[in-house]
């Protein structure tokens, strides 16, 4: 009888154990599944508020029309292209500054700097990497851009220039450690290689280590550039928000980003006006979905060489 | 000994922090020779073929005391070129390590670096050093293709090609073997005799088969000293050092 | 060979000086801050209701607003982030639905900020009706932040060396036991700093609350979490751009952009110092 009992009761306790495990297995993949449910909420909800703009406004101007003027009493126009070349101009200004800095300072760290002026200047780029990005707009704003008037004397103190020079200054902390760590995950039997045959170190970096990289460095400078695209309150208050199609990097311009952050707040819910901002938001998420999926996949293919 | 002196040790210790790694070396290392060095893991086999061509410089920690002369030339001088030091000390590594690049480019990069930009010319030093080490007739049809896609015995002996390419008088071998299978081993065994007619080799190897096979001179090295030094013949026939003995009979290591 | 080394000379020297760039950039950046908001900050800054048009009076408001903000976002993110990161590591089988959830985090980390601020809208504050509030900003913030919460407890989890995992199962522990009592404990402290960074940065994002919920000016505090609210990065923008009377309200703008800096910093300091000890404290 006591016997019996010993035995029922472990037996008990040993399947309270299981369901309980089998239990959080389940509980636990619910919790596994929020992130798909999210991500499947965002398209649901962008298409929701966004498509209606397609079937109540003109579909085919909002791509090729070079006008955005949504509170014209009359003919309102909303016209994406000067928002789209607004956001491909001071994204391309910002790579052009912050590409060769970011891949310099690179390789300074990785391979040249002495130790301790690796361990000060990492964290240094940590901390411009956690500045929020109205600190930066502040600055391009209140500061750069007397700096930007006086150098060039150029019409408006907030310009693409302007823009181009902050985004780049917050692309910078992504490309560095992103580079640098593709740069540091060269083997070092790679290095030796080159250096026993003779090759000096600058030729030993030029072509073996920044070859061998080059793809974890070009996954890092397309990661920034999808920061750059994304990012609102930096060239909301950088670049001066005129939506006009101009190629003068000294001229106002305005972002697809800054365009959804001015006017959201001042639409009544639910017009025409407010479901083209959702789908200013469509091309926005989708253009930067790309970028991130070729990051993506340039990075893998960096992962698989190594 | 009677033949000419490449490499030449006097006092040499060597430090990686406080850890002495070696101590007070004194070796003659002939030309046109194969030098083997063995000796228990750790020993400092390694660290001694690295002073050679002055690859130990790039670990921060380690200090040198003591001079090593090629060719008569203190290469710890301060006013010794490394960059043109290592391009007459070539060397091969214990893993294969070819650089992710076509077998063209891995024999080519060094050579243009070099000075030899001559398309024609480069082609021919590609032929010469693969045919040398012994893989040209394996490789000539894809010289375009990615060296990383050769086997592992392939990839050493494009290693050696590359070290081949800039001329070097002396080629130093970290355990070139370790990683590779008997058969791709014989094949650079094979490689290195012919080699000697031309360089002088200095190989570093744990198989002691390995080194009574290819070397002309071995020295035994115990815990960073060099406790022999001699003819191959007489170091694993006739040792003068009871620890020589032990290791070589295997009763250590 | 000469005009090599005088080539290379130069070559090093840009690289020196693309760090230095660094350096230079974030000491001009904090010069300016330090010197416009020093001056400003005071007990009385840092605790009173701005008054006169926010030209003079404190933050206190605002202070309040961003901390409550990452307070309701951190107590909604962390537990989502941590457990998914634990079934996607502990639990998760190699399969499609294993590869869309990776998949969808990939997404989720980069789809920018505004978009989120878009969907927070329509979802929480039109569809499921919270309104302009606190909840659904910190609703808003805590989705943006998953992705990053998620990788770093991943990263943390992985770095748990797997034959603890199997010595515990071989004393007959289930998995969630194992998981529990062998791996959480030494995965935690590299959670936590992942999750700190995640936050700081939630702390400083203006671009989705704008639209979820911060105020410009308010006469009193929130009253419950479904009430709007004022926020430092928020008043940074609108104080900077839209104030009538720039010039005077730009020292309360400097004194906020000073706290909300403090703040920032001082998050990241923690997780670091969080990092760095555990890091000295379990050696693999």
């Amino acid at each position: 009888m006591k016997f019996d009992l010993f035995t029922l009761k472990k037996y008990d306790y040993k399947k309270i154990r299981n369901l309980k495990d089998n239990a959080i297995r389940k509980i636990l993949f619910g919790f596994g599944a929020t992130a798909v449910i999210f991500i499947i909420i965002i398209l649901v909800f962008l298409l929701i508020e966004g498509l209606p703009f397609f079937l109540e406004g003109d579909g085919i101007d909002f791509f090729t029309g070079d006008v955005w003027d949504p509170s014209s009493p009359n003919t309102p126009r909303y016209g994406i292209l000067p928002m789209v070349l607004g956001t491909f101009l001071v994204t391309l200004g910002a790579i052009v500054i912050a590409v060769p800095i970011g891949i310099g300072c690179s390789i300074y760290l990785a391979e040249i700097a002495h130790p301790k002026i690796r361990e000060t200047l990492k964290p240094i780029i940590e901390i411009l990497a956690g500045i929020p990005s109205v600190v930066y707009g502040f600055f391009a704003l209140i500061i750069l851009s007397t700096w930007i008037d006086d150098f060039f004397n150029s019409t408006t103190k907030l310009n693409a220039l302007t823009g181009s020079i902050m985004l780049a200054i917050m692309m910078l902390p992504i490309i560095i450690s992103l580079s640098e760590d593709a740069i540091r995950s060269v083997p070092q039997e790679m290095k030796e290689a080159s250096l026993a045959l003779g090759l000096s170190k600058w030729d030993t970096i030029r072509g073996v280590v920044v070859p061998a990289a080059l793809s974890g460095i070009t996954a890092a400078i397309i990661l920034g550039v999808a920061r750059a695209i994304g990012e609102t309150m930096t060239v909301l208050m950088a670049t001066g928000n005129a939506p006009v199609i101009s190629f003068d990097m000294l001229s106002s311009m305005r972002t697809m980003t800054a365009t959804i952050a001015i006017e959201m707040g001042e639409v009544p819910f639910g017009s025409t006006h407010y479901h083209s901002l959702f789908a200013v938001g469509i091309v926005l998420f989708a253009i930067t979905f790309i970028v991130n999926f070729i990051a993506d996949r340039v990075m893998k293919r960096f992962r698989e060489k190594y | 000994m009677s033949e000419d002196i490449e490499i030449e040790t006097r006092n040499l210790s060597l430090w990686y922090g406080d850890k002495q790694a070696l101590k007070n070396i004194d070796m003659k290392i002939p030309e046109e020779k194969v030098t083997a060095i063995i000796g228990p893991s750790g020993c400092g086999k390694s660290t001694l073929i690295r002073c050679f061509n002055r690859m130990n410089d790039i670990i921060e920690i380690c200090r040198v005391k003591g001079n090593i002369l090629i060719d008569g030339k203190d290469i710890y001088d301060k006013t010794m070129d490394v960059v043109e030091l290592r391009k007459n000390v070539g060397m091969v590594f214990q893993k294969p390590n070819p650089f992710p690049k076509s077998i063209y480019e891995n024999i080519a990069y060094a050579t243009r670096i070099h000075g030899i930009k001559n398309k024609k010319k480069l082609n021919e030093i590609v032929e010469k050093c693969l045919k040398q080490a012994f893989l040209w007739d394996e490789v000539k049809d894809r010289l375009d293709g990615s060296a990383r896609s050769l086997s592992g015995g392939q990839q050493q002996r494009l290693c050696i090609a590359r070290a081949l390419a800039i001329e070097p008088k002396i080629i130093l071998m970290d355990e070139p073997c370790s990683a590779l299978d008997p058969i791709a081993t014989a094949k650079i065994e094979e490689l290195i005799r012919y080699l000697s007619e031309k360089y002088t080799v200095v190989i570093v190897t744990h198989n002691m088969q390995q080194a009574a096979r290819v070397s002309d001179y071995t020295a035994y090295m115990y815990i960073g000293e060099v406790i022999e030094f001699g003819k191959t013949k007489q170091i694993f026939e006739n040792p003068s050092e009871e620890n020589t003995e032990n290791y070589i009979t295997g009763r250590f290591g | 060979m000469k005009w090599k080394t005088i080539k290379e000379h130069i070559i090093y020297s840009l690289l020196r000086l693309s760090g230095l760039f660094i350096v230079c950039t974030l000491a001009i950046l904090l010069f300016y801050i330090l010197s416009g908001g020093i001056g400003k900050i005071s007990w009385e800054f840092l605790t009173n209701f701005p008054t006169n048009g926010m030209m003079s009076g404190g933050i206190f408001p605002m202070i309040l607003g961003t901390l409550s903000l990452m307070t309701l976002t951190m107590l909604i993110a962390l537990p989502l982030g941590i457990f998914s990161a634990i079934y996607l590591v502990e639990y998760a089988k190699p399969g499609r639905f294993t590869n869309a959830i990776r998949l969808a985090v990939h997404n989720l980390a980069g789809v920018p900020s505004i978009v989120y601020g878009l969907v927070g809208l329509g979802l929480f504050v039109v569809f499921l009706g919270l309104g302009l509030s606190l909840v659904s900003a910190a609703l808003t913030l805590a989705i943006m932040v998953l992705p990053i919460i998620i990788a770093s407890s991943q990263e943390a989890l992985r770095a748990v060396p797997q034959n603890i995992r199997e010595g515990a199962l071989a004393l007959g522990s289930t998995k969630w036991e194992t998981t529990c009592h062998h791996v959480l404990p030494y995965a935690l402290p590299g959670m936590l700093t992942g999750s700190i960074l995640a936050l700081s940065r939630a702390a400083g994002e203006t671009a989705p609350i704008i639209m979820t919920g911060a105020a410009f000016y308010m006469t009193h505090l929130p009253s419950s979490i479904f009430d709007e609210f004022m926020a430092l990065p928020y008043s940074i923008y609108t104080l900077a751009t839209q104030s009538s009377n720039a010039e005077a309200t730009r020292p309360t703008v400097f004194g906020a952009i000073l706290v909300l800096l403090l703040i920032v910093l001082c998050m990241n300091l923690v997780a670091i110092i969080v990092r760095n000890y555990y890091r000295r404290k379990y050696r693999w």
